[in-house]
Parts: C-alpha cells; structure tokens; sequence
C-alpha cells in the first residue's frame, strides 16, 4: 500500500523505507528523493512556508501515485510532504520508490515529483527581510511534464 | 450554493479564503463562475480576470475553464502551484 502523508513536521528517512522494505527479498532498488529548502542566492532567505488545500491535497498525491504505480513495476511507494514554516536546510519532501529493477524505480520517481510539483495544491511563501513574497511557478515545471506524454 | 475558496497569493489579494455563491442558472461551468466573480469589479476584476494565470479545481479535483459546475460543489480557485 503506498503512504502519503502531509505533514509539519520532520520525516525519517530511514525509517520509511525500512517499512517498505521489511521482510520482502524480491526489491531490487531503492530510490528516494529528498527536496530541501534552499537558501535563496544572497543567503537571505529567514523561512519558507508552505500553504496546501487540506481537502484537496493528499488526494491529488494519491492520484499521482496510483498512476505511476499503474504505469511502471514498482512494489510500493511513499511521499512525504510537510507544510508550515520550514527553515532553510530543512527538508519539504520525500519520495521513494521500490522496484525489482532501477529504470522502474528511477522514473517512477522523477514522474512522481514533475507531477507534484505541477498538480499537488502546495504553494511557497518565502521571508526574507524585505517580507514575505509568494514564489513564481517555473515554465520549466510545466516542460517537464511533456517527457512522460 | 457554490462554495468557492480562494488560495495562496489570491486569498491574500482578495483579503477573503472563502464565499457561497448562488448556484444560478448562468453558472453552468468553472469559465462562466469566473466571469462572474470578476464582473463583481474590484478587487475580482485585478485578481481573477483573464491576465492572471490561475489553475482551478472542482470538488478538489483539478478543473478546466469547460468543466461543469452545479449546486452543493466546491470550486477552489488558486495561483499555479509550487510545492516539491
């Protein structure tokens, strides 16, 4: 069963994929994908929070997830997004992805992330000394879905 | 009644998170809702006319312009998104 979870607070790596790899010998490869806050060029990025639509959130992820289970072998699934006030360095997401076999796993996981980032209802807010200002979404989000077409 | 919800920099922009809209005749879709929020004048007009890029969603499920609308649903309206 795949985990989807939103969250505000931190995640254990570890320990996720050591749910998903318990008692099984069949998986082949693991990839996990961690996003962090990144301080901003001029390093004056003070926290970074991150607004998402409850209702609406983790079904979109689920969605997500269902179709890359559907178009790839993978055994299992986790992600893993926090919202709230989060601090540079700190880390925002998590996905993992199980298979017998890498190309599986590695797409799996880069499909899931481009499809986050472009349909999950989260929206970044940066401060900084000068305020708060919501951040752009990038064209570049939007090409990166057309690979998977 | 429609329940419309506003997200992000658009809720900030229109001071508001949330309204009921009366489900009538001539909101058959997410298009014509719009467009009938943004003929309200300000601060709808800035906010959700045509210049803005906006993604929506039907009972939280992503929407288009055409995707039909009726009594009882929830519409949220929202800045392209930005999480990962």
């Amino acid at each position: 069963m795949p985990v989807v979870r939103v969250q505000t607070k931190d995640f254990d790596t570890d320990a996720i994929v050591s749910d998903l790899t318990q008692g099984r010998t069949d998986i082949g490869a693991i990839v996990t994908f961690t996003g962090l806050v990144r301080d901003l060029p001029e390093k004056t990025l003070q926290s970074m929070t991150l607004e998402h639509y409850p209702a609406m959130t983790e079904k979109a992820l689920q969605e997500i997830v269902e179709t890359a289970m559907q178009r790839w072998e993978l055994f299992d699934v986790a992600v893993i997004h926090r919202v709230g006030e989060l601090q540079p360095a700190d880390r925002i997401v998590l996905v993992v992805t199980t298979s017998a076999h890498r190309k599986d796993a590695f797409q799996a996981n880069e499909y899931i992330m481009d499809y986050l980032k472009t349909r999950a209802p989260f929206w970044k807010k940066e401060t900084t000394d000068a305020g708060g200002h919501w951040v752009e979404a990038r064209d570049s989000d939007d090409e990166a879905l057309s690979r998977w077409d | 009644m429609i329940n419309v919800l506003y997200f992000a920099s658009l809720k900030e922009a229109l001071g508001t998170s949330a309204e009921e809209i009366e489900a009538d005749n001539n909101i058959t879709d997410v298009g014509a809702l719009r467009e009938w929020i943004c003929a309200r004048g300000e601060p709808w007009q800035s906010s959700l006319g045509q210049q803005q890029r906006l993604m929506a969603s039907v009972n939280q499920q992503l929407a288009r312009p055409d995707t039909q609308i009726s009594d009882g649903d929830e519409v949220a309206f929202f800045p392209p998104v930005t999480g990962g």
